[in-house]
C-alpha cells in the first residue's frame, strides 16, 4: 500500500522509512537545502531544509514521513527563517560573492537568492581564516566553509580515506585535513575523490580551470536552484 | 615531558582501557591530568593504535575544554565563572590572585607553573567562590584564602600539600521531605524487584507517575518499558550524572552523601531491562568525586549488591563503570552524552532513532538523572502511594531544588512538586527579591509578579537549578553572563545555535553599551525565535530563553539603554578613528568625523 503525506497542499507518496526531504524529492519538489546530498547519510545542521510538519519545525532532511502528516515548505515564514540562516552563514565566514571563483555555481549563493534574500543584515564577524594551496590540483579556502561536512562523510563513506575532520566547537568550529601538517597537500587526496566533488560552495576548488565557464554562463546564472539542482549533480559533466 | 614518556604513558593507558576507542575520551583525560597536555607524539601513538585518523583524534581534543594540546601549568587554576560566583566575588579574587603573582588572567605564567582562567559553573554556587586547581574544587574563597594560595603557589607547594579544608565540600541541604527523610535498607529495592518481578515493579513505577528529574520530564516507567521491549541485543543503563545547568548542585550531593541509593536505583533498571552493563557519565568538574564513587561500587560488589550473580541470582549480573567529562555542558544532551561515552565529540544525534532503542554503541540504553535512579528505588521499596502523597496529580513526588544567590541560606531544599516561588523564597530568607531564574539559563527568569507559579511539570519545570537575585543586581549582568555561558557551551554543529549565540551576544552588548535602538531589541526577538524554532537539540532551542524572557518581563532593563534614533551603527566611525590619530598627533577638527559607520 502506498502512503502519502501532504506538502503544500499536494498529496505526496512515500515509502515506510523515507524523510520528507527523499519523497520531496522523488515527487520533483524543491525543498531547499545545503548539507542535504542523497548520495549520504542525512547530517540535519544547516536547518535550511526546515518545514513545518505538522505544526513543528523540523529538518526535512532528518525526518521521517509518516501517513498524513501535513507539512508546510512554500511559506513565507519558513521563506523567512531560511533567509535568516543563510545571512547567518554569509556573515560567519567571509564570502565575497563578487571576487569568488564559484560565483554562479554555488549553492549557497543559488539559495540565497531563491529565498529573495538581499543582504546579510547582521554585522560581519570576519573571522581570520586561512588558505590552502598546497595540494596540486585542489585547493582549500577555508574562508567559505559552511561546515556541512559534506566532505567529510564523502571521504569517510566513499572515499575511505577519512581526509577531513571537524575541530574545535561553538563559534570556533573548523574543518580540518588528516595530515601531520593539516595540509592537504600532505595527503592522498586526488582531485577525481567524491570529497572533491561535493562542496556545494567554494571551499573545495579544483585548480586550473577557473573562470573556464564565463559569469553568465554558469550552472544557476539562468535558471534557479529549484530547477537545477544541487552543484554535486552537476560535477562530473 | 619527553617523547618516549608520552608513548609509554598511552600504551599503558590504551592497556588499562581495553585498546577500545570507544574509551578515547578517557584516555585523553588520564594524559592530560599527567602531563598537563596531549602532546603530538601521544596523538600520532593513539590514533595508529586505535586505527583512528589522526584529526579525529584531534577533534574530540579540539571539543572538551579541559583538554589542551598546548602544556598548561602544573597549577592550572580555573574560577568558577557563573553569576552567582561573579555575585560571590569570583571576579575580584581572580584579580586579587592575578596581580598578587603578576600574572595575566587567561594565560600561562612560565616561571610559576601557573594558568588562570575562568570556567562555567562547577556546581558550588552554595559555598562559592569556587574554583578547580588541577581539577580539584576548592570552595568558600575568601580574600584570605586567596592570600594564602597565593603564597602556596609563590612557595610551589604541591596542590596535595594544600590545607584539607580548602576543598571541603558542604552538603547544605536545607529541607528534607520524603525523599530524603526515607531509610533505604542497601538492597531493599532489589529485594523488591526479586519477590515482585519486572512486570509488576515497572507498573508500580508507572502508577507512581515518576517522570525524569533531568529537566525533560519523560516518564520514567515508559522508557524502561521501551528500552526493555527494544529488539536490539544486550541493553545498557547509563547514569546522566553531566550536571551543568548553572546553579543546580543537587546531584552533587546524591552522588556525595546518597551515591549507595544510586547505584541501587541503577541495579534495579538493569535488572528490569536486562542490562550487564552500566555507566555513570560524571561531569569533569565533578573529579573530586571519582575515588570516593569507586568506593561505594567496590563495596556494593563485596555485599554481593553489584557484580556477578547478585544477591545470589545468577541471572542478575551488572556492574558499572564511571566515565568522566572533560568540561562540556552538552553532554548533558542524552544523545550528547552517549557519544561522549562512545570516546567522541559530544555532538546530539539526530532522533529517531531514540537512545531506548539504539543508544550506547548502538545497543537499547537507558539514560536517567542521578535524581530519577534515586527516586525509583525509593518507590520500589516504598510503594507508589507513598511516592504519590507528595506533589500534584501530573507531577507526582518531590524535588530537589539547589537554591543559591540573593538568600542567607542557599543549599539543597527537598519540596513537594507544586510548591510556590514565594514559599521557597521565604524558607531561604529571600527578601527584596527581583528576579529569580529557575532552571537556569535555559530555563525562564521570573519576575515578582510570577512568584505564585508553582514548581511543576506543567508551570515552571526545572532539573533543580534555583537562581535568586535581589534588588540591589543588574539584572543585564546575568543575562550577559548568560549569553556568554552559550557561545562558550554551544557545540556548533547547527547553524542557529552556532552563529545565533554569538549574534545574541554582540547586541546585547551594544545594547549594554548604550548603542542599540528598538531595531535591536526587534532583531534579537527574531534570531531568538529562530533558535527556539530550528535549532537541532535542547540546547540551541532554549539559549535564546534569558534574552527573550528579559525583553518581555523587564522591558526597562532595555528600553532606558536603548538610543532614542531609529538607526545606530554597529560600527563608530568615528573612534575607530583613535588609533590613526593617536598616531598622527593630529587633533584638529579634521581629524573628526561626525556620524558615520555602518
Amino acid at each position: 500500500m502506498i502512503r502519502h503525506f501532504t506538502l503544500d497542499g499536494k498529496k505526496i507518496p512515500f515509502r515506510e522509512g523515507q524523510t520528507i526531504m527523499e519523497a520531496a524529492q522523488d515527487a520533483g519538489i524543491y525543498i531547499p537545502h545545503l548539507c542535504y546530498n542523497p548520495e549520504f547519510v542525512p547530517h540535519g545542521s544547516c536547518r535550511v531544509c526546515t518545514v513545518k510538519a505538522n505544526g513543528r519545525i523540523v529538518a526535512s532532511c532528518t525526518t521521517p514521513a509518516t501517513e498524513e502528516m501535513q507539512v508546510e515548505n512554500e511559506t513565507e515564514e519558513l521563506q523567512g527563517n531560511r533567509r535568516e540562516l543563510l545571512q547567518m552563514l554569509f556573515v560567519e565566514g567571509n564570502h565575497v560573492c563578487p571576487g569568488c571563483e564559484k560565483s554562479g555555481a554555488c549553492q549557497l549563493q543559488a539559495v540565497a537568492y531563491y529565498t529573495g534574500m538581499l543582504a546579510p543584515e547582521f554585522t560581519y564577524f570576519y573571522p581570520m581564516r586561512t588558505v590552502d594551496s598546497s595540494h596540486p590540483d585542489v585547493a582549500i579556502d577555508y574562508n567559505r566553509c559552511i561546515l556541512c561536512e559534506l566532505c567529510v562523510r564523502a571521504s569517510r563513506d566513499e572515499d575511505g580515506k577519512n581526509i577531513f575532520s571537524i575541530d574545535g566547537r561553538g563559534i570556533n568550529t573548523h574543518l580540518t585535513v588528516n595530515s601531520a601538517s593539516g595540509k592537504l597537500g600532505d595527503t592522498d587526496f586526488d582531485v577525481h575523490d567524491k570529497a572533491a566533488q561535493v562542496c556545494p560552495v567554494g571551499a573545495i576548488l579544483p585548480k586550473h580551470e577557473g573562470y573556464n565557464i564565463p559569469i553568465g554562463q554558469r550552472l544557476y546564472d539562468r535558471k534557479p536552484i529549484s530547477v537545477v539542482g544541487d552543484v554535486a549533480d552537476h560535477q562530473e559533466e | 615531558m619527553s617523547a618516549q614518556t608520552a608513548t609509554e604513558l598511552s600504551d599503558l593507558l590504551l592497556k588499562q582501557w581495553n585498546r577500545d576507542p570507544a574509551n578515547l575520551l578517557q584516555i585523553l583525560i588520564a594524559l592530560q591530568r599527567d602531563l598537563n597536555h596531549i602532546p603530538n607524539e601521544a596523538i600520532r601513538y593513539l590514533a595508529s593504535e586505535l586505527s583512528l585518523p589522526q584529526s579525529v583524534v584531534e577533534g574530540v581534543i579540539g571539543f572538551y575544554t579541559f583538554l589542551h594540546r598546548q602544556p598548561r601549568g602544573h597549577y592550572d587554576l580555573l574560577f568558577s565563572d557563573n553569576i552567582t560566583d561573579q555575585m560571590q566575588g569570583s571576579r575580584d579574587r581572580a584579580q586579587q590572585l592575578a596581580t598578587a603573582l603578576n600574572v595575566d588572567l587567561g594565560a600561562t605564567s612560565e616561571d610559576l607553573g601557573l594558568s588562570l582562567g575562568y570556567t562555567s559553573c562547577i556546581g558550588m554556587p552554595d559555598q562559592g567562590p569556587a574554583a578547580l586547581i588541577n581539577g580539584k574544587t576548592l570552595t568558600r574563597l575568601s580574600k584570605e584564602r586567596m592570600d594564602q594560595i597565593a603564597d602556596l603557589i609563590k612557595q610551589q607547594t604541591p596542590v596535595d600539600q594544600w590545607p584539607e579544608e580548602f576543598f571541603t565540600v558542604e552538603d547544605n541541604i536545607r529541607r528534607r521531605d520524603i525523599l530524603l527523610d526515607t531509610v533505604l535498607d542497601k538492597g531493599a529495592a532489589l529485594t523488591s524487584y526479586l519477590s515482585q518481578g519486572p512486570d509488576k515493579l515497572l507498573d508500580e513505577i508507572e502508577r507512581s507517575g515518576l517522570r525524569g528529574r533531568g529537566g525533560a520530564g519523560f516518564k520514567t516507567a515508559l522508557k524502561w518499558r521501551f528500552c526493555r521491549e527494544a529488539k536490539g541485543e544486550d541493553p545498557v543503563v547509563v547514569c546522566n550524572a553531566d550536571e551543568g545547568e548553572p546553579g543546580t548542585f543537587k546531584d552533587r550531593v546524591l552522588l556525595q552523601s546518597y551515591a549507595d541509593r544510586l547505584i541501587e536505583g541503577m541495579t534495579l533498571c538493569a535488572a528490569i531491562i536486562g542490562a550487564s552493563q552500566g555507566f555513570i557519565y560524571l561531569r569533569g568538574e565533578y573529579r573530586y568525586l571519582l575515588e570516593p564513587l569507586q568506593q561505594e561500587l567496590q563495596k556494593r560488589r563485596d555485599s554481593g549488591l553489584l557484580g556477578s550473580t547478585i544477591q545470589g541470582h545468577a541471572s542478575l549480573d551488572f556492574d558499572i563503570e564511571i566515565h568522566l567529562g572533560a568540561g562540556a555542558y552538552i553532554c548533558g544532551e542524552e544523545s550528547a552524552l552517549i557519544e561522549s561515552l562512545e570516546g567522541k565529540r559530544g555532538i546530539p544525534r539526530i532522533r529517531p532513532p531514540f537512545p531506548v532503542t539504539q543508544g550506547y554503541l548502538g545497543r537499547p540504553t537507558v539514560v536517567n538523572n542521578v535524581e530519577t535512579f534515586i527516586a525509583a528505588a525509593m518507590i520500589a521499596d516504598n510503594g507508589a502511594d507513598w511516592f504519590r502523597s507528595r506533589g500534584t496529580s501530573e507531577s507526582t513526588g518531590t524535588k530537589l531544588l539547589s537554591i543559591s544567590g540573593d538568600c542567607a541560606r542557599p543549599g539543597i531544599y527537598e519540596y513537594p512538586f507544586g510548591t510556590s516561588i514565594q514559599t521557597i523564597l521565604d524558607d531561604c530568607d529571600a527578601t527584596n527579591t527581583q528576579a529569580v531564574q529557575v532552571a537556569g539559563p535555559a530555563g525562564m527568569t521570573l519576575p515578582a509578579s510570577e512568584f505564585n507559579r508553582v514548581i511543576a511539570f506543567d508551570d515552571v519545570p526545572t532539573g533543580g537549578s534555583f537562581m535568586v537575585f535581589d534588588h540591589s543586581r543588574n539584572m543585564l549582568e546575568a543575562v550577559q553572563n548568560f549569553a556568554d555561558f552559550f557561545v562558550h557551551e554551544s557545540c556548533g554543529f547547527c547553524t542557529p545555535c552556532r552563529v545565533g549565540t554569538s549574534l545574541l551576544k554582540k547586541r546585547l552588548e551594544k545594547v549594554i553599551a548604550g548603542h542599540a535602538t528598538g531595531m535591536d531589541l526587534e532583531k534579537m526577538i527574531e534570531i531568538g525565535h529562530l533558535m527556539k524554532t530550528s535549532s537541532h537539540c535542547g540546547l540551541g532551542t532554549t539559549a535564546a530563553n534569558p534574552i527573550l524572557d528579559t525583553i518581555e518581563k523587564f522591558p526597562l532593563l532595555y528600553d532606558e539603554r536603548l538610543k532614542t534614533t531609529s538607526f545606530e551603527p554597529a560600527f563608530d566611525l568615528n573612534k575607530a578613528l583613535d588609533e590613526a590619530r593617536e598616531i598622527t598627533g593630529r587633533t584638529d577638527p579634521g581629524a573628526y568625523v561626525e556620524g558615520g559607520g555602518v
